[in-house]
């Protein structure tokens, strides 16, 4: 008897220290939804009235608008040729022999184990090099940001295609190979159908990672005036952020939350599917 | 004769793109990293920059900041990860997948909107900026990367060795520092390398919640580069040379010591119980 009820309450105990972190976690980005409803130029002020005032504003705000469009394009854009470099390598890879692997390995692993501003800086000073030194006419710019973006995102979409591929037939673009298929052929048609689950998670990951990323957008974008989200909101730190940062946080707060439970969903029937499949044979 | 090609084509040249874009994007800005570092302002070649590095009173005070950041934002993230993802991963909260996720999903929204979140809250609390908000900003934006990896090997673990424990005698705080702790700690130390270096870098958090004294080493890097004159980026590279020098020693520190905890687990799993 008295061991239940000591095991019922570490269970009550387990549920408030959840609970306790949860809130942590969540009370800002609460606060911040709530406000943005408001006018008060800052979260905890008098709430005054209902309002999408700041919506409204946001709309209005040709430099934020700019920011997240730059933040979509350059995440959409590299995450899509980290994608296709990642999967092409992580197949190349695949059939190389065990030392050269462990070659190629390591220098995939270099910006995933490297401080972020260092890789930052050897992109800046790679920049600096071709356009002063060898003189090759280019800039900082939007695209140097996509390249940047596509050269830390794609060591990730080969971490998630090289599992699937280590399950797959060994033999199987080798023989698409032997009965006449050229070799993009073979790519196209053979191995990327069976690694599409995998290519889409890896294309997941890299675009998250992209909007995420600060450190390599901040200093890639030294004169070269574009913004995204987050250099955006750094740069307020100086100035006072506008207000109607709260309504795109809510927005954005709102999208992944929706993004996340369909995915979820989609899963749980998928695998729901599975197991009736499993239960008929 | 397409039949010759077909054969003559090697699928490892599926790479070649990426290693050639590794090469050019990767390998070279490192080599010009550590050419810079050697470079003086008129182009020469010197050792003025790491002396530079090394005897610069400002420099070490933020190397020595950011150490003392990185090492108490880790051990306080670990302090409250550890319980969390042990909780999630034991018996009625297992199934509940729905509750790890809610965990770990401010992951996926933009760190800087994040921060911004919190520091709209801690000021609406009356919290000032300074050492401690920059502590709790850090520890507030890699709390999912911490959790997650220690969350994985606590829920993947073959509880056998637990009950097998419980069954020879040992009671549940026994069970758990000599079992338990041991096998979950390949989690600690990947959740550890995702925080613990990657603070060197956050210099977004701390001037957010940070006060004028209350910086890490990346900030100071940002600037060197940010306002230095074309052509007088030694110092910085210098900096970012050192850098590099500390992520390899705590790469190798961390291949060390996964290296021996499965060792040190082994005998368990050889059948010596």
């Amino acid at each position: 008897m008295k061991n239940k009820t000591s095991s019922s309450l570490f269970l009550i105990l387990k549920w408030v220290i959840l609970l306790v972190v949860l809130a942590a976690i969540y009370l800002p980005l609460i606060m911040i939804i709530v406000y943005s409803f408001s006018t008060n130029r800052t979260v905890g002020g008098e709430y005054g009235e209902f309002t999408f005032a700041l919506y409204k504003k946001l709309f209005e705000n040709k430099a934020l608008l700019t920011a997240t469009k730059n933040s979509l394009v350059i995440g959409l854009v590299s995450a899509l040729l980290a994608t296709i470099l990642g999967t092409t390598a992580s197949v190349g890879i695949h059939y190389m022999r065990k030392k050269t692997k462990a070659a190629v390995d390591a220098a995939s692993q270099i910006t995933i184990v490297n401080t972020e501003i260092v890789t930052a800086m050897g992109f800046f000073l790679l920049m600096i090099f071709m356009r002063d030194t060898i003189q090759i006419p280019v800039n900082f710019s939007l695209g140097w940001l996509i390249i940047t973006h596509t050269i830390i995102t794609t060591p990730y979409v080969i971490l998630t295609v090289s599992p699937r591929l280590k399950q797959l037939n060994p033999n199987l673009l080798e023989a698409s190979m032997d009965l006449g298929a050229g070799p993009m052929r073979s790519l196209i048609t053979v191995m990327l159908p069976q690694l599409a689950g995998a290519m889409i998670s890896g294309f997941a990951l890299a675009f998250t990672l992209s909007l995420d990323d600060f450190v390599v957008t901040n200093i890639n974008s030294f004169g070269a005036n574009v913004e995204t989200i987050s250099t955006y909101v750094y740069s307020g730190i100086r100035k006072k952020l506008p207000a109607d940062i709260r309504a795109l946080s809510t927005i954005i707060f709102i999208v992944v939350l929706t993004v996340l439970i369909v995915f979820n969903i989609v899963k749980n029937k998928k695998a729901k599917n599975a197991a009736k499949k499993i239960n008929q044979q | 004769m397409k039949k010759k090609t077909a054969k003559v084509f090697r699928p490892t040249a599926f790479a070649s793109p990426y290693l050639i874009a590794t090469i050019i994007f990767v390998i070279i800005p490192l080599v010009l990293v550590l050419v810079y570092s050697f470079r003086g302002a008129n182009g020469e070649f010197t050792f003025e920059n790491f002396r530079k590095v090394f005897t610069d009173k400002e420099t070490l005070r933020q190397l020595g900041q950011t150490l003392e950041i990185a090492a108490v934002s880790t051990a306080i993230c670990l302090l409250i990860a550890y319980p969390i993802a042990y909780i999630l991963a034991s018996a009625p909260f297992k199934k509940m997948a729905i509750l790890a996720l809610l965990f770990i999903i401010p992951m996926w929204i933009n760190f800087m909107l994040r921060i911004f979140a919190l520091q709209s809250l801690l000021s609406m609390l009356g919290v000032k900026k300074g050492f401690g908000a920059a502590v709790i900003g850090i520890v507030y934006d890699f709390f999912p990367y911490m959790l997650l990896p220690i969350y994985t090997v606590l829920s993947n673990m073959d509880k056998s060795y637990v009950e097998a424990s419980r069954d020879l005698g040992a009671n549940s705080v026994v069970t758990f520092f000599k079992v338990t702790l041991p096998l979950s700690i390949p989690g600690v130390i990947s959740g550890i390398s995702m925080m613990f270096m990657p603070i060197f870098s956050s210099y977004a958090i701390t001037k957010m919640m940070g006060d004028m004294n209350t910086t890490v080493i990346g900030a100071k890097i940002a600037n060197l580069f940010e306002y230095q004159s074309i052509g007088n980026y030694g110092y910085g590279s210098a900096l970012s040379f050192v850098l590099l020098i500390v992520v390899l020693l705590f790469m190798f520190l961390g291949t060390i010591l996964t290296k021996r905890s499965p060792k040190a687990a082994k005998p368990v799993k050889g059948g010596t119980l």
